[in-house]
């Protein structure tokens, strides 16, 4: 088995007083997609959100244990976080294009890490990106129009053809189809399937099915405690934890 | 089975007519306020209706070299000359009273008004000259029929003499009423027939331009910090209940600090538009402090974390992306707070901008007026003329402030995005 990309190793979470995650261990493999599940307020997405370092946004949330990313920490002092939200992408649960066009929308991140030299370069990157999230074909003439003008699921595509311009490593995405209709949701998981050649995909899903057709390791959360975590098939077909067992049929949750 | 076609028991009819004597409680508060507003602009209307003319008077100038030297034409006596022409026009009038009232047909300012004319164009200069010059304010308001000449001859402004003289100037078609372009050309005057509104509104211009320049930046400066970085603690609620606070000062109050800090420890120039827009842009703060903040924060928190995400520095997420969708509205409050700012009195006052400014004010720092100071100016002068000068400048300060209104809607127009 490859050498995990990120490592959680006894993290807890606190918001204020409250904990919202407790000493969890978990390792995610390269170039794998691993779903995040569990019923709503698990902590799912607040240990998404540490590994990019969002949670630094909420004053009052604190971070104790380790967490690295190829084999660096990733809340060590001397970590500068605007470089480690360059390798960690993010694609968020309401399609949230910024108000411009959709190249410049694309080319946002290129344009301020400077990983382009010139215009011909950055144009060739927006639209590999593009290629890459499967929108070229229905954009490619509309690229100066703004990225709101887009359905939905083209919305969460540019998202993604945004996140994976500044080719990180590892992208995270917290529900990314819960806005989107089931055909445009197919459209994404495909994405996703595809995408996962030559990135590490963390996804936070509360659809077992999603989780279950695209993921290849699944993450149990409840009540803030990773309860089980292996193998998605494993998971889904012989769960070790009776309360896996019980989310997964329905029966809680 | 419910039966919905009957009224009775669900207590409809008494839920419809509630709903009823809403509507029409509303409808009546907007007529009434409709009222209010209409009294209010058509009375002013009425009132300014007669600055739109002026009335002239054709005088025979006598502009010989033996009045006026043609070397030095600006050193020649011109009130004498139009005196002299009155009374060559009305060869009768012999004591010292009646000729006295004769001149007063014309506007004081006459003589001042030929010697512009001969500067403006030389050759007018030789011999006698037929030149309309501005009447007086009393023979303005008699052509107007604002004059009730059934009083006593004692009780009123114009004498039955007076009378007799302009009849036969209009019969002889010496006498004419033109647009009184004087009024948005001239500066302020004793006189109301030359009193005009552009030195006030020149000043109003500079107050508000300094006004702006101030606060603005400032203004937009110290919301974009306290709404995007600063650290939520005791000391940025302080500052939030104050700037609050601050918004619901008495205007005065500025005045008197502009007054003591700007003039009396700073030593800038008494009554200048300089030291007006900076106490204004005092007062105006608060408010564009306000309205920025609120624009920044209607805007959806989803552009800034999706850039922090992208690896944005936290300058570049509110640079880049909450910046631009939050400008409309910073400038909508910002005009806004213009708009109060130019309709502004009681802090000009302090500061001494209520002064009587004739010359038009070519820089910040000359003294000057502003239009409010203006209208209160000619409010409290007794000729009649002044109420009607007092009513147009009114609607010139409405204009203005619905033109800064017009501007901040095109803005917001323009520059809204859509998400």
């Amino acid at each position: 088995m490859a050498d995990p990309i990120i490592t959680a190793r006894d993290v807890n979470i606190f918001y204020d007083t409250t904990q919202a995650l407790f000493n969890v261990d978990l390792d995610i493999l390269p170039n794998k997609v691993t779903a995040l599940i569990g019923p709503s307020g698990c902590g799912k997405s607040t240990f998404l959100r540490a590994i990019n370092r969002m949670n630094d946004l909420i004053p009052s949330c604190r971070m104790e244990g380790s967490l690295t990313i190829g084999n660096q920490d990733i809340y060590a002092r001397d970590v500068d976080v605007v470089a480690l939200r360059a390798q960690v992408g993010m694609v968020f649960q309401k399609p949230n294009p910024f108000p411009k066009s959709i190249f410049e929308n694309v080319a946002y991140g290129l344009k301020i890490h400077k990983l382009t030299t010139s215009k011909s370069e950055l144009q060739d990157r927006v639209e590999w990106s593009l290629k890459n999230a499967g929108l070229w074909s229905e954009v490619a003439d509309r690229l100066d129009q703004p990225g709101n003008s887009l359905s939905g699921g083209q919305q969460q595509r540019l998202c993604i053809a945004r996140a994976i311009a500044v080719q990180p490593k590892v992208i995270l995405m917290d529900e990314p189809c819960s806005a989107l209709d089931p055909i445009a949701t197919a459209v994404v998981e495909e994405l996703i399937d595809n995408l996962r050649k030559d990135y590490t995909i963390v996804i936070v899903t509360h659809s077992m099915q999603q989780a279950a057709r695209i993921s290849q390791r699944t993450a149990f959360f409840h009540l803030g405690k990773l309860v089980e975590f292996g193998d998605t098939k494993t998971v889904f077909t012989t769960p070790n934890d009776e309360r896996t067992q019980n989310y997964i049929t329905g029966r809680i949750g | 089975m419910i039966d919905f076609t009957k009224k009775a028991g669900f207590n409809l009819s008494t839920r419809h007519r509630a709903e009823q004597r809403f509507q029409w409680m509303g409808r009546s508060a907007i007529a009434i306020s409709l009222l209010f507003l209409a009294l209010m602009v058509g009375s002013i209307a009425r009132d300014a209706g007669g600055v739109l003319r002026q009335a002239q008077i054709a005088i025979v100038v006598d502009l010989g070299a033996a009045q006026v030297d043609p070397a030095d034409p600006a050193n020649a006596r011109y009130g004498a000359i139009v005196k002299s022409g009155l009374r060559d026009m009305f060869p009768d009038v012999s004591n010292r009273r009646d000729k006295k009232r004769l001149y007063n047909l014309v506007s004081p300012e006459g003589g001042f008004e030929v010697a512009r004319k001969v500067a403006k164009k030389p050759d007018l200069l030789g011999g006698p000259q037929v030149l309309w010059l501005t009447a007086s304010d009393d023979l303005d308001q008699y052509l107007r029929g604002k004059v009730d000449i059934t009083l006593p001859e004692n009780q009123r402004q114009v004498s039955d003499a007076e009378i007799a003289w302009i009849e036969t100037l209009q019969s002889d078609g010496q006498l004419r009423r033109v647009i009184n372009w004087g009024f948005l050309t001239n500066g302020d005057s004793r006189e109301p027939e030359i009193a005009g509104i552009l030195s006030a509104f020149v000043g109003s211009l500079y107050s508000l331009a300094v006004c702006f320049a101030l606060a603005f930046p400032i203004g937009i400066g110290a919301a974009i910090y306290l709404e995007e970085f600063a650290p939520a603690n005791r000391l940025s609620d302080l500052i939030e209940v104050n700037i609050n606070n601050l918004a619901a000062v008495p205007s005065i109050v500025f005045g008197l600090l502009g007054l003591s800090i700007f003039l009396g420890v700073m030593g800038l120039p008494r009554s200048s538009p300089l030291v007006g827009g900076m106490v204004l842009a005092l007062m105006t703060l608060p408010t564009i402090i306000i309205a920025a903040r609120a624009a920044l924060r209607s805007v959806p928190p989803s552009f800034k974390e999706a850039a922090l995400a992208m690896g944005a520095s936290p300058v570049q997420a509110v640079f880049h992306h909450v910046f631009p969708v939050a400008m409309p509205g910073m400038l909508t409050g910002a005009i806004v707070g213009m708009a109060q700012a130019l309709g502004e009195t009681a802090p000009l006052l302090m500061i001494g901008m209520v002064a009587f400014i004739v010359d038009i004010p070519e820089s910040i720092l000359e003294p000057a007026t502003a239009l409010p100071v203006q209208i209160f100016l000619w409010a409290d002068s007794p000729e009649r003329a002044f109420t009607e000068k007092t009513a147009a400048a009114i609607i010139v300060l409405l204009v203005f402030l619905i033109a800064m209104n017009l501007i901040a809607i095109l803005l917001r127009r323009k520059l809204e995005t859509r998400f």
